[in-house]
C-alpha cells in the first residue's frame, strides 16, 4: 500500500524510507514518523481493540496520553505489550501486532462482548460472576483471564539491560515546548547548569505541531534554532526521549531516558533505557497541556481523534487521518485545526461548534450544534449532527476532530500531595499553590495557552528560579490569542458515550456508579475503573468529574480530582531494577580463600552477601552429608581449617575502650588482661540478646571485637550509637576491620603442631594458653594476629593476616598441614561442631531470647551498667519455668530431630496450649552417630534426662526424644585447654 | 623475609587494566592504607601531626594529595592515610609511632580495593555509578557514596579526567563488574 | 529526601539509616530508684507524631555520623540537622 494520506512536507525525512510490519502486513514510513503517523499515512485507522467490549479503536491522540492505539511492539523476548503507537518512533524493520483480539483485528471474536454490554457495566465483576461460587475458579476466572488485559507478555527473560544514573543541576526544565525552550535559553545563557528533558524524540513541543510564526521563523524552525543554541552551551544538557516520571522530595526527580527504543536492538553493551535520578535546586515544569475530547454516542470509532492530534499529524508528520474531516468543538482552538487541514488540501466536512457565537469561515461550513452519533463498523464513515434548530445533518467524513478545551498538565505538581485549583476561564484545573519545593510552572502547564504566554512565562520562570536580575531579553513576536471556551463535556441523552476509552468506561457507567452510591471521586475511579488504565485517564478523567459534579449538583472543583501519582507514563519494570538482576542482584563478598576454595571444588552458600564454602566434596562423595561428616571427624581427630573472615571485626581503641566494652556487653571487660580474649554477650536495651562474639585485648587501649557474620553492620551501627549518642565524651574510636584481615580457624588436637610450623613465636600451652591473643609474625616475618579461641570445642586457634596474604596463608596451612592430614571444612561442618559443643548462634540469638533463656543469665554483671541490663531484670523475663537452652537427642538413634519442631510432655496432649518448647538448631552428629539438636524448653535446665514428644504436625514429625545437656562433646572443656 | 605472595583484590598476581577508547580502569594494587582517629582531648596535636605529614588537615569531604603520603577525611576527627605499599608496607606501625597517644591508628590496607578511572568519559561513567556530583567536584574532593550498593570513596585526583575509587575489597569483583558495565554503557 | 548534613552538606537520604525518636539519646540513669519505670518508658513509650519530630538518622553510607534531624513527618520538610554527638553533649551526656 502506498502512503496515500501524505499531505505536503513536514518534519519527516522523505529522503529515506523505513520498512515496517503491522499485523503481518508490510508498510513504508520515514524517519521522524511514529508508528501511528506512519500507519495513518498508509490509510490504517484501526489499530486495536478495546479492553472490555473489544470495540475497534484507532489513535485518539498523537502523544503519550494515548488510550487506544496500543500495540505489541517487537517480537520474541523483546515483545512489549501496550506500547503506544503514538510515541513509538519508527525504525527500519519495526514489527508490531495489534492486541486484545481473538482472531484478526478486523474480526475479533470477542467483540461479541459489545453485544452483552449490559452485563459488563461498572462494577460488573462484583455482580455478574458471583454465583454459583464453584463456577468462579473453573469457569469465570479462566475466561476472564483469557479475555481481559491488553497485550500479552512474551514470558521470556528480558534480553535488554537497563542502567541507573545520577545527575545534578541548578535548574531542571521539564518539557521542551515554547515555555521550556524559553526557560532553557534564559537559564543557559546566564550560565546555570541546566537539564532540559522532553519525552519526545524531537524537541519543540506544540511548536512542531503548529503553523504559528515566532518572529520571522516558523515555530518549528524557531525551536530547532533554539535547540541548536542550547546544544552549543556546555552548561546545558539536552535530554530528548526522556520522560520525567516523578517529582520526589526535596528536588529529586526520576526520569527515564529511552536510549535504544528507537532502534531495532540496542548496541552491544548499551542499555535499552536509563533511569536517571536528578538532583536539582529548581525546576521549571513546562509540560504543556492535553486536549480533551467530548463525549457523545459512539464517539470511539477509529478516525475520531483530538482535533489537536489531527493538527499534529498534518503539520508535523504530513499525514491526514482522512481526506474528509469534520471538527466538533466548544472553543476557538478547534477552528485552528480546520484551518490548518484546509490549508493542506483536506476537505473539511464541517466545523460543528456548540457555541452560538462561533467564528465563521470563508473556506468551510461552520454549524451551530452537536455531534450526537456516528457510523462506521471498523472506522468512522458518517457523523450525525443535531443542529441548534433541532434539525439533523449527516456529515460524510472519515475523521472527526474533537476539541473540548485544554487541560494543563498538572500531574507533576501534585506528586507531593499538591492539589490543583479550578480556573473557570479555561474550564480546567491549573497548578495549585502547594507545588513541590523549588518548582515553578510555566506555559500551557500553568494555563498560559498562547505561544507568547509560553515564551514569556518560561523566561520569567527561569529568571525567578535562578534569581536573575537585570532586564529581560526581548522576546520574539508570537501568537497570543485569548482562550474562548464554553464548557461542554457530553451530549445530553447519550449513554454508550466513551469517557475512558482504554478501560471502556462510558457516561452511563459514571451515572450508574453515582446511582449506586459511589459519590467520592476516588470511589468513582475504583468502581468504574475510570482513569485506572495505562494512560491514567489523561484524556478521560475530566469528563468523568464533570458528569459526577452535574449529578451531585456540585461544581467540578467541589468534586475535586483523584490523586496524581508517579510514574507519569507507563514505565518498564526493568528500568527500576537497573543492573541489579540475576547474578548482579546484589554485590558478592568473596572471602580471602575464595580462589583456593574454588580450586578445591567447594560448594558455596550465600550468607548475607558473602559466599562461604559450605563443604569441600572429595571424589567419590555423593552426598553432602558424606563430605560434612568426614570434615567433622577429621577435624576432631587431627586438624581442620575454616575461613572465618566473614565474622564482623571492629577495632576499638582509646583510653576508654574498656569502659566502652563494659557498656555494650552485659558481662565485664574492664579487668580483662592485655593478651587475653573473652566471650561477650550484647543485649538490646530491652534486655533481649542482640549478638555475641569475642573481644581480644591487644593493648591497654586497644581491643578487637568480633560480631556474628549476619549482624556485623547493625552491631557496628549500635556501637556508634552508644559512642556518639550515649557516651559522647568517652575517648573511644571505632573502625570496621572485617575485610582488612583474612582470618582462619585452625581446630583440632593437632592444630598447635600445625601452627608451630608457621608461627615465628612460642605458642606452647604455657606461653599461649586458652583465650590468649597476641600480635605475631609468621613464615619468617609477615605480621599476623593469633587468638586461641574455639567455636568447635577443640584445641583451636584463629590466625589472621592482612587480606592480600590470605590466599597464600591458606595454601601454606594446607602445605605444612599435610603431615597431619589437615582438612578444610565449610560452614556445615562448622555448624555441626558448634551444635555438638552447645554454642549458641543465630538460630538461638533470634531476637526473642534473653541471656537467661540462653543459660547465660549470670553473665550479666551486677557491678556495672550496661545496655539492656535494667530491662533484662524485668519480672516477665525472669519468671520460673522460662525457656532454657537444652540439648535434645532421639530415643531411637535412627530418628531425626528436625529444627522448628516443638516439644510436648511425654504423656500430655499435643496442642499449642501445652507447648513446652522448640528446636532451634539440628544436625547429624557423626561423632555420636545420631541426630542431635539444640532448643529451648520451659524450665529446661531442671529437666535433663526427661523424655518428651517432639512434634511437627505440619511435616508429620512425631519422635520420642530425651532432653540432655546442650554440651554433647567434651562438656568439661578439657580439649580447649589442652 | 617470609615467602607468602600477596594477590590483588581481583585475585590476580598482577593488577588488572581494562582499557577502552574512552576510559581506562586500572586496579591499583600499590596502596598501603591506615586510618587515623584523633583521641579525645588530643585533637590539636593530632591535627598538627597530620599537617606535618600531609601539608594540611583534610576537612570534611576533602583529600590532600601529598607525595608520597596522601590522606582524606572519613568522618569527624577520622582520616584515611595512604602511601605506596612498596615503601610503606608497615604504614600503620609508622603512623602509630608518629601520632603516639594523640590518635588511634588502624591498618586498613587489606580492607579496600582501589580502582583508578581515567579518560575523557570518566564523568559519564561516574554518572552511571553513583550520586556524587562528579562534574562539580574539583581536585581534592573526596566523597563517600554507594556504588552498586557498596560503600565506596570517590576521590577526584589532580588530572581532570581521573577519579580514584576505593571500595570494599571482598566485593572487588562486583565493583569491577559495575565499572566495566558502566564503561560499556558509556562507550 | 535530601538531608543537609552539618559537615558534608546536602546528601541523599538513601545514604542514611533511620532509627526514630531522638529521645533515645536521653537514656535514663540506671542507678535512679525509678530506673525500672524510666527504662520502660524510654524503651516503649516514645512518640510518633504526625508533624514535627526530632529523629535519629545514621549516615551509614557516609561519614558514620549519627544525626538529629528535625523533620515534619507529614511534609518531609527538614528544618534542622545536628550532629547527635553535639546534641547529646548539650543534653548533659558525657561518658
Amino acid at each position: 500500500m502506498t502512503q496515500s494520506n501524505r499531505i505536503g512536507r513536514a518534519q519527516v525525512d522523505f529522503t529515506k524510507t523505513l520498512k515496517f510490519s503491522f499485523d503481518g502486513k508490510s508498510y513504508a514510513g520515514h524517519p521522524g514518523d511514529t508508528l501511528a503517523s506512519a500507519l495513518l499515512a498508509n490509510g490504517v485507522r484501526l489499530m486495536g481493540r478495546s479492553f472490555k467490549y473489544h470495540r475497534p479503536r484507532g489513535p485518539l491522540s498523537a502523544g503519550s496520553e494515548e488510550p487506544n492505539a496500543l500495540v505489541e511492539l517487537r517480537s520474541g523476548a523483546r515483545q512489549e505489550p501496550n506500547t503506544r503507537a503514538t510515541t513509538a518512533e519508527l525504525f527500519d524493520g519495526l514489527f508490531a501486532k495489534s492486541q486484545n483480539r481473538l482472531g484478526s483485528l478486523k474480526f475479533d471474536l470477542l467483540s461479541i462482548n459489545d453485544r452483552f454490554a449490559n452485563f459488563l457495566t461498572a462494577g460488573f465483576y462484583y455482580k455478574t460472576f458471583m454465583w454459583p461460587a464453584a463456577f468462579w475458579e473453573k469457569l469465570y476466572e479462566p475466561i476472564i483471564r483469557k479475555a481481559a488485559g491488553l497485550g500479552s507478555l512474551s514470558l521470556k527473560d528480558d534480553p535488554d539491560v537497563y542502567d541507573k544514573g545520577f545527575l545534578h543541576c541548578d535548574l531542571l526544565i521539564i518539557g521542551a515546548g515554547p515555555a521550556g525552550l524559553s526557560a532553557a535559553l534564559t537559564a543557559g545563557r546566564a550560565g546555570a547548569d541546566v537539564i532540559l528533558a522532553d519525552e519526545d524524540f524531537r524537541m519543540g513541543g506544540r511548536l512542531n505541531s503548529e503553523t504559528f510564526a515566532i518572529g520571522d521563523a516558523s515555530g518549528a524552525d524557531w525551536a530547532a534554532t533554539a535547540v541548536a543554541e542550547l546544544a552549543s552551551l556546555p552548561n546545558v544538557r539536552l535530554m530528548k526521549r526522556t520522560t520525567v516520571i516523578g517529582a520526589f522530595d526535596h528536588g529529586i526527580y526520576g526520569a527515564v531516558e529511552r536510549v535504544s527504543d528507537h532502534m531495532h536492538t540496542p548496541d552491544a553493551g548499551k542499555p535499552r533505557q536509563v533511569l536517571w535520578r536528578i538532583y536539582t535546586k529548581h525546576t521549571v515544569l513546562a509540560a504543556g497541556a492535553i486536549e480533551r475530547p467530548i463525549a457523545f454516542e459512539n464517539n470511539d470509532r477509529p478516525g475520531i481523534m483530538l482535533a489537536s492530534a489531527l493538527r499534529t499529524y498534518a503539520n508535523r508528520f504530513a499525514v491526514a487521518a482522512d481526506r474528509r474531516v469534520a471538527i466538533f468543538t466548544n472553543n476557538d482552538d478547534g477552528h485552528r485545526t480546520a484551518a490548518d487541514l484546509h490549508a493542506r488540501g483536506v476537505k473539511i466536512a464541517a466545523v460543528v461548534d456548540v457555541r452560538p457565537n462561533a467564528p465563521s469561515s470563508m473556506d468551510y461550513e461552520v454549524l451551530h450544534g452537536q455531534v450526537v452519533d456516528t457510523k462506521g463498523r471498523l472506522g468512522l464513515t458518517f457523523a450525525e449532527v443535531k443542529l441548534a434548530d433541532g434539525s439533523m445533518r449527516t456529515l460524510d467524513c472519515g475523521a472527526l476532530g474533537l476539541s473540548g478545551g485544554w487541560n494543563p498538565n498538572v500531574h507533576l505538581t501534585c506528586h507531593q500531595r499538591g492539589r490543583p485549583t479550578w480556573n473557570a476561564d479555561l474550564a480546567a484545573f491549573v497548578p495549585g499553590a502547594d507545588l513541590p519545593a523549588g518548582m515553578t510552572v510555566a506555559g500551557a502547564a500553568q494555563g498560559d495557552l498562547s505561544t507568547a504566554g509560553a515564551l514569556s512565562g518560561g523566561a520569567k520562570a527561569a529568571r525567578q528560579a535562578l534569581g536573575l536580575k537585570g532586564r529581560m531579553a526581548t522576546l520574539s513576536e508570537a501568537e497570543d490569542a485569548p482562550v474562548n471556551i464554553t464548557p461542554f463535556w457530553y451530549v445530553e441523552g447519550c449513554s454508550r458515550a466513551w469517557l475512558d476509552q482504554q478501560n471502556d468506561v462510558t457516561v452511563k457507567d459514571v451515572k450508574l456508579s453515582h446511582q449506586e452510591g459511589f459519590r467520592s471521586v476516588e470511589h468513582l475511579k475504583r468502581y468504574t475503573t475510570l482513569g485506572m488504565a495505562t494512560d491514567q485517564g489523561k484524556t478521560s478523567n475530566m469528563g468523568g468529574l464533570a458528569i459526577m459534579a452535574e449529578l451531585a449538583g456540585k461544581t467540578i472543583p467541589e468534586v475535586g480530582t483523584t490523586i496524581f501519582r508517579p510514574p507519569y507514563t507507563p514505565t518498564a519494570i526493568g528500568v527500576f531494577a537497573g543492573r541489579h538482576r540475576e547474578q548482579e542482584f546484589h554485590p558478592k563478598r568473596l572471602t580471602p580463600s575464595h580462589k583456593w576454595a574454588e580450586e578445591q571444588g567447594a560448594v558455596f552458600v550465600e550468607v548475607g552477601n558473602w559466599l562461604r564454602a559450605q563443604w569441600f566434596p572429595l571424589p567419590g562423595e555423593t552426598t553432602w552429608r558424606a563430605s560434612v561428616d568426614r570434615e567433622v571427624l577429621a577435624t576432631r581427630k587431627s586438624v581442620g581449617v575454616c575461613d572465618v573472615t566473614t565474622l564482623g571485626k571492629v577495632d576499638v581503641q582509646g583510653t576508654d575502650a574498656a569502659a566502652f566494652l563494659n557498656k555494650i556487653y552485659c558481662n565485664g571487660f574492664a579487668k580483662l588482661a592485655v593478651g587475653k580474649t573473652r566471650y561477650g554477650l550484647m543485649l538490646r536495651e530491652d534486655g533481649i540478646a542482640m549478638d555475641d562474639g569475642t573481644a581480644a585485648r591487644l593493648a591497654e587501649d586497644h581491643f578487637v571485637v568480633t560480631t556474628t557474620t549476619a549482624n556485623a553492620l547493625p552491631v557496628y551501627r549500635h556501637m556508634e550509637f552508644v559512642r556518639q549518642c550515649l557516651c559522647p565524651d568517652m575517648d573511644v574510636q571505632l573502625i570496621s576491620t572485617t575485610e582488612a584481615w583474612a582470618q582462619y580457624a585452625v581446630a583440632g588436637p593437632n592444630s598447635r603442631k600445625l601452627l608451630e610450623k608457621i608461627v615465628d613465636q612460642d605458642i606452647s600451652n604455657d606461653a599461649f594458653p586458652f583465650m590468649a591473643c597476641t600480635n605475631i609474625t609468621i613464615c619468617g616475618g609477615l605480621r599476623a594476629r593469633l587468638f586461641r579461641i574455639s567455636f568447635s570445642g577443640e584445641l583451636a586457634y584463629e590466625i589472621a593476616v592482612p587480606t592480600a596474604y590470605g590466599d597464600a596463608l591458606m595454601r601454606k596451612i594446607i602445605e605444612v598441614g599435610a603431615e597431619f592430614d589437615v582438612t578444610p571444612y565449610g560452614t556445615e561442618a562448622l555448624g555441626v561442631m558448634r551444635i555438638e559443643k552447645g554454642h549458641a548462634a543465630g538460630n538461638e540469638l533470634n531476637g526473642t531470647t534473653t541471656a537467661q533463656n540462653l543459660g547465660m543469665g549470670r553473665m550479666i554483671s551486677k557491678l556495672k551498667d550496661s545496655i539492656g541490663k535494667t530491662l533484662s531484670q524485668r519480672e516477665g523475663l525472669n519468671a520460673d519455668g522460662d525457656l532454657r537452652q537444652v540439648g535434645i537427642k532421639p530415643v531411637d538413634p535412627g530418628d531425626p530431630v528436625p529444627a522448628g519442631a516443638h516439644l510436648m510432655n511425654a504423656d500430655g496432649p499435643i496442642d499449642a496450649a501445652h507447648d513446652q518448647g522448640y528446636v532451634t538448631s539440628a544436625c547429624y552428629s557423626p561423632n555420636l552417630g545420631h541426630a542431635i539438636a539444640l532448643g529451648f524448653l520451659k524450665n529446661g535446665s531442671e529437666r535433663l534426662g526427661e523424655r518428651m514428644q517432639l512434634v511437627s504436625p505440619l511435616t508429620k514429625v512425631h519422635v520420642d526424644v530425651e532432653i540432655t545437656s546442650a554440651h554433647f562433646i567434651d562438656p568439661e572443656g578439657e580439649r580447649l585447654r589442652a | 623475609m617470609h615467602d607468602l605472595m600477596p594477590i590483588t583484590a581481583l585475585g590476580g598476581t598482577e593488577a588488572r587494566i581494562d582499557a577502552f577508547d574512552h576510559v581506562t580502569i586500572t586496579e591499583n594494587d600499590g596502596l598501603a592504607l591506615a586510618s587515623v582517629a584523633a583521641r579525645i582531648g588530643h585533637e590539636k596535636p593530632c591535627h598538627a601531626t597530620l599537617k606535618k605529614l600531609l601539608g594540611a588537615v583534610p576537612g570534611p569531604g576533602k583529600a590532600i594529595l601529598h607525595d608520597p603520603e596522601a590522606g582524606f577525611w572519613m568522618g569527624p576527627d577520622q582520616w584515611m592515610i595512604g602511601a605506596p605499599r612498596a615503601t610503606h608496607e608497615l604504614l600503620a606501625d609508622q603512623l602509630t609511632t608518629l601520632f603516639g597517644e594523640t590518635a588511634s591508628v588502624t591498618e586498613q590496607s587489606g580492607a579496600w580495593v582501589c580502582f583508578d578511572v581515567t579518560g575523557p568519559a570518566m564523568q559519564d561513567l561516574c554518572e552511571r555509578l553513583c550520586a556524587v556530583p562528579i562534574r562539580r567536584m574539583v581536585a581534592g574532593d573526596a566523597q563517600r557514596t554507594m556504588i552498586h550498593q557498596l560503600g565506596c570513596f570517590v576521590i577526584r585526583r589532580q588530572d581532570a579526567d581521573h577519579i580514584r575509587i576505593l571500595g570494599p575489597r571482598a566485593s572487588a569483583g562486583s565493583l569491577h563488574h559495575a565499572l566495566i558495565t558502566a564503561a560499556h554503557s558509556t562507550a | 529526601m535530601i538531608i543537609d548534613h552539618p559537615l558534608l552538606g546536602p546528601r541523599d537520604s538513601a545514604e542514611f539509616t533511620y532509627m526514630g525518636d531522638a529521645r533515645l539519646i536521653d537514656r535514663p540513669d540506671p542507678d535512679a530508684g525509678t530506673a525500672a519505670q524510666d527504662f520502660y518508658e524510654y524503651g516503649y513509650l516514645r512518640d510518633n507524631p504526625a508533624g514535627w519530630h526530632d529523629e535519629l538518622w545514621f549516615h551509614e553510607a557516609g561519614d558514620r555520623s549519627w544525626l538529629v534531624i528535625t523533620r515534619n513527618t507529614l511534609t518531609h520538610e527538614i528544618s534542622k540537622v545536628q550532629l547527635a554527638r553535639d546534641v547529646a553533649r548539650s543534653r548533659g551526656r558525657s561518658k
